[in-house]
């Protein structure tokens, strides 16, 4: 019977099945970090368990940890103590690779194991963390799990799972120049709905991903759980292979060749069955600005904030009212007019060496607007910032009065220093645009790398095509 | 892991979607390494009007009289109705540990997120999908109706409303038997340990450049 990319990985991967459907299936590859692994290895202690597997563990630092100063340690003691937690849980269980923080290899985590090729075509790989979905772009079966999850995980090898029925979501044609991979994704949620996914593994296909760097495959995978989909992917090419070709934890010499053949059988068969399918034309899309408290509230640079009573549902109208309460806009208001406050260019969606090359391009020789307060541009991780500063973006960036931070997961969240105050709008280049998210009566508008650069240049929102059409 | 079996209890309703996880447990919360103690800071920005910080008392923090879970007539709720995609977000157990602390023992909505939904069975909350109609009516009726209680069986998969509907859901067999029973499933799966084994020997045959 054909099967589906997401069919093959689930197959490998499953030792036991009960009655019901629920199966145990096979964990390749764990990634830890700071914030939801305490718990799990305190449970493994008191159980008197070991992990089953430590070298399958990747782990590092990246929620709490600061992006300046390092030289002065974590000042806040209860984000000192959940990252020393960390240090002293990977000194007595093991792991394969630990990035601790100031390492030069820290990152955030689902840029870490990309770059250095833990995360391989045909694993699993389970982190607790909900954008663990981005591995998918490797053709991974790659999900973000809880933290009683990651102690069964860390005991058994294990992950007791059912499967997920398949969506196969086709971006046909040829995206615009200034149209990239998180306009691409965004216009998906928009599309489907942050629950669209729910229930489904999303197999990304079409000539719009297969153009796309690994990147950019990253960035579209990452955000599949804001689409409620649990896990992302996209089959194998010779672009996932050139990437991984030379990475520290890739298979070398005739393991490499071994390993090649497998991987080219990673991708869904020609007839294989998809439970549900979506297609949207790549070349209509146009750079995208959420509006609102829920990435599915999001429209196009062209577009307007939209009236709550244009929406049927009352559900969605009341959410729609409360969003642009909450966010401090007027339905109708032009996007192009809205003015912004601060930029924060980073997190796991948007962090890589691409991203800032994309957001340099826009600015060089340009200066931010004196009414933006502050630009953050947060690397995703220290390889990232090496590679950024031997470019010469950096100078870029720092001469057009941006910041120029050390790499972690930074404003995405922030649990670290850096945040909103109440009431300030950031265009923002992560994934989640909740209330308080970026810190308590914060206001986020997701945008991809280039807008929220032209965002910071400008002041407020500007078609970024203005800028390299 | 506390079993549950079958309960009765005060409902709350929460009135919106795509209740994301970040507003029932916010990020600064989250640097506990504990399991517990995460009660007092649900829903922490709706329901205070002061800005919370891990280590408040919040028996002195300024309360949101506008928020549901502040109003007298659901204090003591055990029962959360909600609307769809409850959960959303990011995977942090500290929501369903926050709940759970706070007393909820079981939640109904039309639709869970995946990671949300799976966390809470770990945790001996039991999340109740019921067709949107009927969350409707429950909405409906909550409102209208001070000290609206249900009655949950989970042996026989019924929410049972105080007017004598019974309204049925489902539930995979695996997870209600672990749920009935409160088991470790580390346990569980431990049981299993010569065939994960065997797999992992031919996973190695197979791949071995995931074992090098």
């Amino acid at each position: 019977m054909p099967k589906t990319l997401y069919d093959k990985l689930w197959d490998s991967h499953v030792v036991r099945t009960e009655a019901d459907g629920t199966a145990l299936i096979y964990i390749d590859r764990h990634l830890v970090h700071e914030v939801t692994s305490p718990q799990a290895f305190e449970g493994l202690r008191l159980a008197g368990r070991k992990p089953w597997r430590a070298t399958s563990i990747v782990a590092t630092a990246d929620h709490n940890t600061p992006t300046d100063h390092w030289e002065r340690g974590i000042d806040d003691p209860i984000s000192r103590e959940q990252v020393e937690t960390l240090d002293a849980n990977i000194r007595q269980f093991g792991a394969l690779a630990y990035y601790p923080f100031r390492d030069p290899r820290q990152g955030i985590v689902h840029v870490i194991g990309p770059e250095n090729g833990a995360t391989l075509p045909g694993m699993t790989v389970v982190c607790g963390d909900s954008h663990t979905s981005t591995h998918g772009a490797f053709a991974c079966l790659a999900h973000g799990i809880g933290t009683s999850e990651v102690e069964h995980v860390l005991a058994t090898q294990c992950l007791l799972q059912k499967k997920s029925k398949n969506m196969l979501i086709r971006l046909e044609g040829v995206a615009s120049p200034g149209v990239y991979a998180k306009d691409l994704i965004l216009a998906v949620i928009g599309r489907i709905g942050t629950a669209g996914g729910t229930g489904y593994a999303i197999e990304f296909a079409g000539e719009a991903i297969s153009a796309l760097s690994m990147e950019g495959r990253m960035t579209v995978c990452n955000m599949a759980i804001e689409a409620g989909a649990r896990a992302g992917m996209v089959a194998v090419d010779d672009k996932t292979i050139e990437y991984l070709r030379d990475k520290p934890f890739a298979p070398k010499g005739e393991l490499w060749e071994r390993a090649l053949a497998y991987w080219r059988t990673l991708v869904s068969d020609a007839d294989a069955h998809f439970d549900a399918l979506v297609s949207l034309d790549a070349s209509t899309i146009k750079p995208q600005v959420t509006w609102g408290t829920s990435p599915e509230m999001v429209t196009d640079i062209e577009g307007v904030v939209p009236d709550p009573s244009s929406f049927k549902d009352p559900v969605k109208r009341e959410g729609a009212m409360r969003a642009l309460a909450y966010m401090g806009l007027a339905p109708g208001t032009r996007i192009v007019d809205i003015s912004i406050d601060q930029v924060f260019i980073g997190s796991c969606t948007n962090s890589r060496i691409e991203d800032l090359r994309a957001a340099a391009a826009v600015v060089k020789g340009r200066k931010k607007a004196a009414s933006v307060k502050r630009v953050l541009v947060v690397p995703g991780s220290g390889q990232v910032k090496r590679q950024a500063e031997a470019e010469g973006l950096h100078r870029i960036f720092l001469e057009a009065g941006f910041e120029w931070r050390e790499p972690g997961c930074s404003m995405c969240l922030a649990m670290n220093a850096d945040r909103l105050e109440p009431g300030e709008r950031c265009a923002s280049t992560s994934n989640r645009n909740f209330e308080g998210r970026q810190g308590a009566g914060g206001r986020t508008h997701l945008v991809s790398p280039a807008m929220a650069a032209a965002a910071a240049i400008a002041g407020h929102f500007v078609d970024v095509r203005e800028f390299v059409g | 892991m506390r079993p549950f079996t079958t309960h009765e209890g005060l409902v709350a309703p929460l009135d919106r979607a795509n209740v994301d996880t970040d507003a029932i447990i916010p990020k600064q919360f989250l640097k506990s390494i504990k399991r517990t103690g995460f009660g007092p800071y649900l829903f922490d920005e709706w329901r205070y009007l002061d800005h919370g910080e891990p280590g408040m008392d919040c028996a002195r923090r300024p309360k949101n009289p506008a928020f549901v879970l502040n109003q007298p007539r659901y204090e003591g709720a055990t029962i959360l109705l909600a609307r769809e995609n409850f959960g959303c977000g990011s995977s942090r157990e500290h929501a369903p540990w926050a709940l759970a602390d706070y007393g909820f023992r079981a939640l109904i909505a039309p639709s869970f997120a995946d990671i949300f939904y799976n966390n809470c069975f770990k945790n001996g909350l039991l999340p109740i999908v019921l067709p949107a109609a009927a969350v409707d009516d429950l909405f409906r009726q909550v409102e209208a109706t001070p000290g609206y209680r249900l009655v949950i069986d989970l042996p026989t998969q019924t929410v049972r409303r105080p007017d004598g509907l019974v309204l049925a859901f489902e539930i995979d067999a695996f997870r209600k038997e672990c749920l009935l029973n409160g088991w470790d499933e580390i346990g569980l799966t431990l049981r299993h340990a010569d065939e994960i084994r065997a797999f992992e020997a031919r996973h190695r045959e197979a791949y071995p450049w995931l074992f090098a």
